[in-house]
């Protein structure tokens, strides 16, 4: 007879009791069953915020319907489980279901706390728990122009970002002195407050409302205990949460004075064969409100279940988070309260950096850390802490800026073997260290394999660092290769191509590589191939090796269909080619932009209509812009001195020349410039692969910068260079990168990992220390002169534009395609307008 | 459901090699690709059942391991085109055509 357990609540952490169990060896003896408040089964809470970011509520699920039924849990949603009978192990619902149970969790997690205000149960006063709530709050602040948060902690500064993310307004009013008052101590709290007010969020702390009246300017008006006011048109509470403790509370099951149902360590509450797991919980007088404890919890409650002796001991409360951008730690006891301790600080105002650690009283043992914008140290921190670690002799390299560069944090070598690594999943470094030792070598087979880094990914950067200090010991070559068909890594093969003057894929695989290639080494190749002999890319031998937007000159939109991009060098367009422009964008239906990159760009358009629209382009004396390839994208530029009160120097002409001399060369990653004709920076050029700014004494030019994900100021390379000088520079660093540069490798990251760094690239380049100057620049110029508009060679051809038809055997077009007005331009119809075929766009065939 | 035959599509000398085109085949379309160094035809459906748009046609074509593959161009799985199942999300598949070259004209059954 199996059996039955019974789950109230299925939030995070009453679905991981459920994995747990149903994927347990024994899974085969229980039969679970789980009810739900609410309309959906569990989802990710801790990732709450990123609802507001794009991400829907099937996004944040942690399990599906499907999941569960293939599983045998039953599960019953929108049914409050609202008494027990505990005499006869029954649940009773508010539908009036009755359930019996051998063994019940009581996972019903926590509630916003809602300060006793009056008038704190407006229509406009909200609280942030469910997506439920968010969709509340979503609909509150399109109707609204200020938002109030009332609680300065982790989850209020979370939901200030959300009302910022609306376009607010955005207050934050605390009853502390400081922000994240439990986590942060005053130093800290104080530079998170400056940072966060930097951003444009109010910060108002020591502050008790008293009452909610109607606002005057605004819906409401805070009254606060010291006689000043605010007027907001929403308010939401975060001030807090409160155990869901009314069940038990009912039934006679001990809780705590303050709340809470009281477990001892194996999670069973003072009624045998129920348990408590969670926020609900209350474990040696203590609530955790972190999603790692409960998990571990869940875990516990398994293991008694099933017979095991896992057994909960308390948990670590460190964090690690990114709040409204503000990246803030804390570790263990963050305050210092421990008797004795004593700590070490470091405060830089101007890079607005706070650090403190905490230590034992013999300066042994790290107790606590705080880390305001700067994080770095947190994984090392945390771990020296949980694991007892002793502290290295000068406990200041903790905390204090490398100045060498050289790194002071612990290799994780002297990571206990017990030490949990990934805290959500509870993953250990042994575990880590196992799965590599049975053959996993990648971060993906690592979180497929231990699950780690997964939830939070906070330990991310950590679990890769065991993983490759693993690999080594294994003594496993931590490989360079492309892919699995060359043995060789990019710079090898560019080396190869070069030397050995190889022309096609098809050579250089049968002399150096095995098997078909694939979608990694092809395009590699195919770069390589280009950047070295410039021929036409979409020649037979060398199309099959052309990625999705190089094979057909275009960028690929989500629904198949390319945008067209012609080049605009330097941003510098006349009348009757924006006309030209325009009128294509008409008679095709295209939808039009204008690029952060100073290009105009159409999208929408078919396959098939390609070359007609290119031909038209063409004919009017554009080029294409290489917009789709691993080659110069833009040269941006300000308006310079022919126009500018500023301007010193011509950034127009400088930016179109450039723009004219590298158009079309390829290189392992896209390639940016930027022409500023002044110091004021109006191209933002150092935030380019090559940033020229114009100076009384010259140019200067400045390397390896870019924007995109990691953006990364570029570095200042020469001063004062005269227009030839620039450029035979710029020649010179872009073969070298060309030549050197790994696969999608941007030049920021190449001069990052280059041994020597700048200061080695300046002797190469400037010193022409390694006597390859000429031969680079010689290289380039063999490349720029070969040049060719591939459109242009493309429309002049019938024979090339037959692949550019959809169906190889018919007229038609792509019948999947479907689009909507919004703005009076198309974009691509959602899921659910396709279904309904409402007010589509008649296409142009 | 209507019989399947072998429905002519186009002369193997249309085909670029190393690339995929697409077909219209009984109203379905089918993406179609020719290995040079294999000397052989594939044929899978042309619809990426991930990004759900009709481009597969437009992907790399290429080998993992012992399996021939093609790349989705829009967020890159792979399609093994003998079994049609995504090596990345075994949950998805598209379906393989049988395909062969008869006097030199490409045929499709569907």
């Amino acid at each position: 007879m199996k059996k039955r357990i019974v789950v109230v609540g299925n939030g995070m952490v009453g679905h991981k009791f459920i994995d747990n169990l149903v994927n347990h060896a024994d899974a085969a003896n229980y039969q679970v069953i789980t009810f739900s408040e609410e309309p959906r089964l569990a989802y990710d809470r801790v990732q709450l915020s990123k609802y507001f970011s794009g991400s829907t509520a099937e996004d944040l699920m942690l399990t599906s319907e499907d999941y569960y039924n293939e599983k045998s849990v039953e599960f019953i949603l929108k049914d409050k489980v609202v008494d027990l009978d505990l005499e006869n192990k029954e649940v009773i619902t508010a539908s009036g279901r009755r359930e019996g149970y051998d063994k019940l969790i009581l996972a019903t997690g926590s509630f916003p706390f809602v300060p006793p205000i009056p008038g704190n149960n407006g229509e406009h006063c909200l609280v942030y728990r469910t997506i439920e709530d968010l969709e509340a709050i979503t609909a509150s602040s399109a109707v609204s122009k200020v938002g109030v948060v009332v609680g300065g902690g982790l989850l209020g500064l979370e939901a200030a970002a959300a009302l910022k993310a609306a376009g607010l307004e955005t207050h934050v009013v605390e009853f502390a002195p400081r922000l994240m008052a439990v986590q942060l101590d005053e130093g800290g709290g104080k530079l998170l407050r400056r940072k966060i007010e930097a951003i444009g969020v109010k910060v108002h702390t020591q502050k008790a409302t008293t009452e909610i009246v109607a606002g005057t300017e605004a819906r409401y008006r805070m009254n606060f205990a010291d006689g000043s006011h605010l007027e907001t048109d929403m308010i939401l509470f975060s001030a807090g949460i409160r155990p869901q403790d009314e069940l038990a509370r009912k039934c006679g099951i001990q809780v705590g004075d303050r709340g809470g149902i009281v477990v001892d360590n194996n999670c069973v509450t003072s009624v045998p064969d129920v348990y408590s797991i969670g926020e609900s919980a209350l474990w040696n007088n203590r609530i955790y409100g972190l999603v790692a404890p409960g998990y571990h919890m869940a875990k516990v409650a398994v293991s008694h279940i099933t017979g095991g002796n896992e057994q909960f001991t308390g948990a670590d409360m460190s964090t690690k988070l990114k709040l409204l951008g503000v990246d803030v730690a804390s570790v263990g006891d963050a305050h210092g309260n421990t008797p004795g301790s004593l700590s070490y600080t470091y405060s830089n105002d101007v890079e607005e950096v706070y650090k403190r650690i905490i230590v034992s009283a013999d300066n042994t043992k790290l107790l606590g850390a705080v880390l305001v914008g700067d994080v770095e140290a947190y994984g090392t921190l945390q771990q020296m802490c949980v694991n007892g670690m002793d502290l290295p002799e000068d406990p200041n390299g903790l905390i204090l800026p490398s100045v060498d560069g050289a790194s002071h944090g612990m290799g994780v070598d002297a990571l206990p073997e017990t030490a949990q690594i990934c805290s959500c999943m509870d993953v250990s470094k042994g575990a880590i260290c196992c799965a590599v030792q049975n053959g996993a070598n990648t971060m993906g087979e690592i979180k497929a394999i231990t699950k780690a880094s997964t939830s939070c990914g906070g330990c991310t950067a950590l679990v890769k660092q065991i993983m490759d200090a693993e690999l080594v010991k294994l003594g496993v070559e931590v490989s360079n290769h492309i892919c699995e068909h060359f043995p060789h890594s990019r710079k090898e093969l560019a080396d190869i191509v070069r030397i050995k003057k190889i022309k096609t894929f098809d050579e250089l695989l049968d002399g150096h590589g095995k098997g078909l290639g694939c979608d990694i080494c092809k395009p590699a190749v195919g770069s390589i191939l280009a950047s070295f002999w410039n021929e036409y890319v979409l020649d037979k031998k060398h199309i099959g090796l052309q990625d999705t937007n190089d094979i057909f000159l275009g960028n690929m939109q989500k629904d198949g269909t390319y945008s067209i991009v012609p080049r605009v060098a330097g941003g510098e367009i006349t009348p009757e080619k924006l006309i030209v422009l325009g009128q294509v964008a008409k008679d095709y239906k295209l939808y039009t932009k204008i690029t952060g990159g100073q290009r105009i760009d159409l999208f929408g358009a078919q396959l098939h209509q390609l070359p007609a629209i290119w031909k038209v382009l063409v004919e009017a004396g554009f080029e294409t812009g290489q917009a789709y390839g691993k080659s110069l994208r833009t040269v941006k530029s300000c308006v310079g001195s022919t126009w500018c009160r500023y301007g010193v120097l011509d950034s127009v002409g400088m930016a179109i020349r450039l723009e004219e001399r590298y158009k079309g060369i390829r290189a392992p990653h896209k390639i940016k410039f930027g022409v500023s004709g002044c110091t004021r920076e109006c191209a933002e050029a150092q935030g380019k692969d090559f940033g020229v700014i114009a100076t009384e004494s010259g140019w200067n030019l400045y390397v390896c910068g870019n924007g995109g994900m990691r953006p990364r100021h570029a570095d200042l390379f020469a001063t004062g260079l005269d227009d030839e000088t620039l450029i035979k520079y710029i020649d010179r660093v872009m073969m070298f990168y060309i030549r050197t540069g790994d696969r999608l490798q941007r030049t920021s990251v190449w001069l990052e990992n280059m041994e020597g760094g700048l200061p080695y690239l300046k002797k190469v380049i400037i010193d022409d220390k390694l006597g390859l100057a000429a031969e680079l620049e010689q290289q380039l110029q063999e490349n720029i002169d070969q040049f060719q508009c591939e459109w242009k060679t493309t429309v002049e051809n019938p024979e090339l534009q037959k692949r550019f038809k959809h169906f190889i055997n018919s007229d038609d077009r792509d019948d999947n395609l479907a689009y909507v007005l919004e703005r009076e331009q198309i974009r691509p119809a959602f899921k659910d307008e396709r279904a309904n075929k409402i007010d589509l766009v008649e296409l142009v065939d | 459901m209507s019989e399947k035959t072998w429905v002519n599509i186009c002369n193997e000398s249309d085909l670029f090699a190393d690339t995929g085109v697409c077909a219209k085949v009984k109203g379905q379309q089918v993406a179609i690709f020719k290995s040079r160094r294999l000397g052989e035809v594939f044929a899978i459906s042309n619809y990426d059942p991930i990004g759900e748009a009709n481009v597969l046609s437009r992907g790399i074509l290429g080998s993992i391991g012992e399996a021939i593959v093609v790349a989705s161009p829009l967020y890159k799985e792979h399609y093994n085109l003998r079994t049609g199942e995504c090596l990345e999300k075994p949950e998805y598949s598209v379906t393989v055509y049988p395909v062969k070259v008869e006097n030199g004209v490409v045929q499709v059954q569907a």
